[in-house]
């Protein structure tokens, strides 16, 4: 199983890597989208078979779904990915890359200083998550609603067509 | 009647309040009605007040009228009170008196000038502040007193504030003396942090208890107090003001700079007597102060051309006299010489204002002459001063209270001895300058037009006041004619005893020089003579010493060179560099608010590094 | 199911999490910065899922569900913005809308 982590663990961040570099955003979107269902993989190694799936189902799906439709109605063609690779210099990038080396460096060090080990054997399936949702967590879940809800609203008053001046 | 007291100060002061406020709306007589009666009934009843004393003395001969208590805080309770003693019955006795006809003198000689209510409001002003300066029971009143009567110095100098020398004349009076007030505001803060009571009687009794004869607080709070009578009584080294001073109307010269105020210093030493005993080098130090100043002023007269400026110098050497009677310990002497000077120096400033109102307010005695046949009254008056502040012998006030300092001075030891020769010489200094006055004045050739007449009131305050300067001096004469003791018998529950002398030849050789100086005066001035060459020692005397060249060097021009460098505020310049550096930050750091997400999202990585570093390094 | 590795889990979070800022720090694209977003908030994910399969608790997935929950909001009032915006300045440069500097 180790080595199915590692290749999806290194496809993951091979697609991230390419995702944050093309000028062109739909190609940006796949590229995104494989590196999600690398960490849906990572998931179900990890013994957390109901998240890779909720991985697969919302993120990789629904909205990456609703990138897809933004970028339909923005109509974004060659000239803006032409403009988008202008913007690429090195001069650009090689600032926030040290930053975030150095932030990568650092996290991991912290990871890999643990030496954590494993319960071997142990999968936490959707019965176990599902108990406890509706369980101890059923505060958290309505709160989640209510985020939801005001997302909702939230997006649609942004996105409707201005007709009345303001 | 005693009760009464309280209205002695009041009067003058409420003369004085209703003066202020119907500024313009009355008229000149009712204006001068009321600056003269204020004053005048505040006279009868210090007189009446004086009458019950002497003949029923109050238990301890002295009495105490609290007014209101000012404060009372833990332990320490500072009353606002008046009281009466002997001291201050003649300090009294003798502002209201001879202030009350220096008043009607002023009504007439006042008469036509611009702000005559106003000069009757500060007169009184300064009338009141200067009863509630003798009549203060606590040094909070005192001092009070104290500055009201410089204020009203202040405001009478300028006077005639249209000339702008005459405002100088003023600020120079006040700046001067200021710097004497606060060496005595310094004294008696000390005194009253040291002995716990601002009652002056309780803080003398305390002192004479808590500290050593000669012990170093008692010699700095002598010392301190003795800088604010130099700075009030014109001493040196505070001198310099006096003359400038005569640039107020003349009723001004004579009730503030030569009857009253100026001899606030003399009375201050003598209230505070007990400290200068257990003080003796401070009390050597006012003998010395007064034996130097009535010289150097004395020699300064003889230089000056000016009516006024004569008598002025006359009178800081005068109060010389005083200095150094209270230096050599002849207590009641001192107050007996201020109590003729008073009358004296009063006539004399009185008479030389009613020359100088008939012939032009002109004040230079070398462009008079020949006015005895013209203004016999200026001149019989002018020469009765001049006799009593020359110390005629046997006839005049002034030579009873001169002998009795120089006896004094006599008496008292080898510094005693240097300063009756000190004294001895002033006093020849003394008759000549002031006769050297009165022969270039009254004799000779006529320079002048003569004009108008003189009213009633001018006639009496000058008999009045004459008839005061012969007879004044009989209620105290020495041993050889009749020992009458009556000022010294009042004055004894107050001050210390002075010692009595036998001696014969301290009387006859002062009487001799004051002599000496007139016969001298008559040789060289009997005939009409010019205005002096201005050679070098004439100048350095006619400028009084040079005090005033020295102290602008030494003092006046340092203070304005700061004054200059400091226009341009070498310690705000501190306080800028904190503004500009404020400034430089805040334009420095608005440029990291440039709207952009991006700079403020790396903002936020930039620290959760620094965050995470210091939790992985540690 | 043989010791899974957990020191690695978090490594790729924290790589993934790294990225994700250097996408959101270089690209001036709204649209993209949204996207690297989206790489953090993951990352975070992962993080919760190895701490949940650390001691085989449910509570790590659950964590992650809330941060879907949260990521699904975000994208939809963030794709809402970028489309007002592009209504009004016909441009996605996140520095062009810098009205707000001080």
């Amino acid at each position: 199983m180790n080595a199915t982590f590692e290749i999806s663990a290194i496809v993951a961040v091979l697609a991230t890597l390419m995702m944050i570099t093309r000028p062109s955003a739909v190609h940006a979107l796949l590229y995104l989208t494989v590196s999600l269902l690398a960490a849906a993989l990572v998931f179900f190694v990890l013994g957390a078979p109901f998240a890779a799936a909720l991985e697969v189902i919302i993120y990789a799906g629904a909205i990456m779904v609703l990138f897809v439709f933004v970028i339909m109605m923005l109509n974004i063609g060659e000239a803006a990915a032409a403009f988008e690779s202008t913007m690429l210099k090195p001069s650009a990038w090689i600032g926030p890359s040290v930053l975030a080396l150095l932030l990568a460096i650092e996290l991991g060090s912290l990871a890999v200083t643990g030496g954590l080990a494993r319960p071997a054997g142990s999968v936490v399936g959707a019965q176990a998550v599902g108990i406890a949702l509706v369980g101890p967590y059923m505060l958290a879940v309505e709160i989640a609603s209510f985020l939801l809800l005001a997302g909702l609203v939230a997006a649609f008053h942004l996105g409707r067509s201005v007709t009345r001046g303001d | 009647m005693r009760e009464l007291l309280w209205l002695v100060p009041t009067l003058p002061l409420l003369g004085s309040a209703i003066l202020m406020l119907g500024a313009g709306r009355l008229s000149t007589r009712v204006e001068a009605m009321i600056g003269a009666l204020s004053v005048g009934l505040a006279a009868i009843i210090a007189f009446t007040i004086a009458a019950g004393f002497l003949l029923y003395a109050p238990a301890g001969t002295v009495y105490e009228q609290t007014l209101w208590r000012w404060l009372d805080v833990g332990g320490f309770s500072a009353e606002i009170g008046l009281r009466l003693d002997a001291l201050s019955l003649v300090m009294m006795l003798v502002i209201t008196g001879v202030g009350f006809f220096i008043h009607l003198f002023a009504t007439e000689f006042m008469e036509g000038e611009e702000g005559y209510g106003r000069f009757f409001a500060h007169l009184n002003l300064f009338v009141a502040a200067m009863l509630l300066l003798v009549l203060a029971d606590d040094f909070l009143a005192l001092y009070a007193g104290w500055e009201g009567v410089g204020l009203g110095s202040y405001l009478l100098i300028g006077f005639w504030w249209r000339d702008p020398a005459n405002g100088l004349a003023a600020r120079k009076a006040f700046i001067v003396t200021r710097i004497g007030d606060t060496a005595l505001l310094i004294g008696l803060l000390l005194i009253a942090s040291r002995l716990g009571t601002l009652d002056i009687a309780g803080a003398m009794k305390n002192a004479s208890q808590t500290w050593q004869v000669g012990s170093p607080v008692a010699t700095v709070a002598a010392f301190l107090l003795l800088g604010g009578a130099v700075g009030k009584s014109a001493q040196l080294p505070l001198q310099t003001w006096l003359p400038d001073a005569m640039a107020g109307p003349t009723p001004v010269s004579a009730l503030i700079h030569a009857a009253t105020m100026v001899t606030a210093g003399v009375y201050l030493i003598a209230r505070t007597h007990a400290l200068f005993l257990i003080a003796p080098s401070a009390q050597l130090a006012v003998g010395v102060v007064g034996g130097a100043t009535l010289l150097l002023a004395g020699f300064s007269a003889l230089a000056q051309n000016d009516i006024k400026r004569i008598l002025a110098y006359s009178t800081m050497s005068q109060i010389g006299y005083m200095f150094l009677a209270l230096g050599v310990g002849a207590w009641s002497a001192a107050l007996f010489h201020l109590m003729t000077h008073a009358f004296f120096k009063a006539l004399l400033f009185l008479s030389a204002g009613a020359i100088t109102m008939r012939i032009h307010h002109e004040q230079n005695i070398f462009k008079m002459g020949g006015l005895a046949r013209r203004l016999p009254a200026a001149f019989w008056s002018f020469l009765i001063g001049s006799a009593a502040l020359a110390a005629l012998p046997l006839v005049t006030a002034g030579f009873y209270s001169k002998e009795a300092i120089l006896s004094g001075a006599w008496a008292d030891g080898t510094s005693g001895r240097v300063l009756w020769v000190a004294g001895i010489f002033g006093a020849f200094i003394t008759g000549l300058y002031i006769f050297r006055a009165v022969f270039i004045v009254f004799f000779g050739e006529e320079h002048t037009h003569v004009s108008g007449t003189y009213g009633w009131r001018v006639i009496v305050t000058l008999t009045v006041l004459s008839v005061l300067s012969v007879v004044g001096g009989l209620i105290e004469l020495p041993p050889v004619f009749g020992h009458v003791t009556l000022l010294s018998n009042l004055l004894a529950p107050v001050l210390p005893a002075t010692r009595e002398v036998t001696n014969l030849t301290p009387l006859l050789l002062a009487s001799l020089v004051a002599l000496l100086g007139i016969a001298l005066a008559a040789v060289l001035y009997w005939r009409p003579t010019r205005a002096p060459a201005e050679t070098p020692l004439w100048r350095f005397w006619h400028a009084a010493g040079g005090f005033d060249w020295l102290y602008d060097r030494l003092l006046v021009r340092p203070v304005l060179w700061a004054a200059r460098v400091g226009r341009n505020d070498v310690v705000d310049r501190v306080y800028d560099s904190i503004v500009w550096a404020t400034r430089v930050a805040h334009q420095e750091v608005r440029r990291t608010q440039n709207g952009r997400v991006r700079w403020y999202t790396a903002g936020l990585a930039i620290g959760s590094i620094c965050l995470i570093a210091i939790a992985v390094l540690r | 199911m043989a010791t899974a590795p957990l020191d690695q889990g978090l490594l790729l979070a924290a790589i993934l999490f790294a990225l994700g800022l250097a996408g959101v720090l270089v690209r001036r694209n709204l649209l993209f910065m949204l996207m690297s977003l989206e790489v953090m908030l993951n990352a975070a994910g992962i993080a919760f899922i190895v701490a949940g399969a650390r001691w085989a608790s449910p509570d790590g997935q659950i964590m992650f569900i809330l941060v879907l929950t949260f990521a699904a909001t975000e994208v939809s009032v963030g794709l809402a913005l970028i489309l007002l915006m592009h209504r009004r300045i016909t441009t996605l440069d996140a520095d062009a809308g810098d009205r707000l500097r001080g």
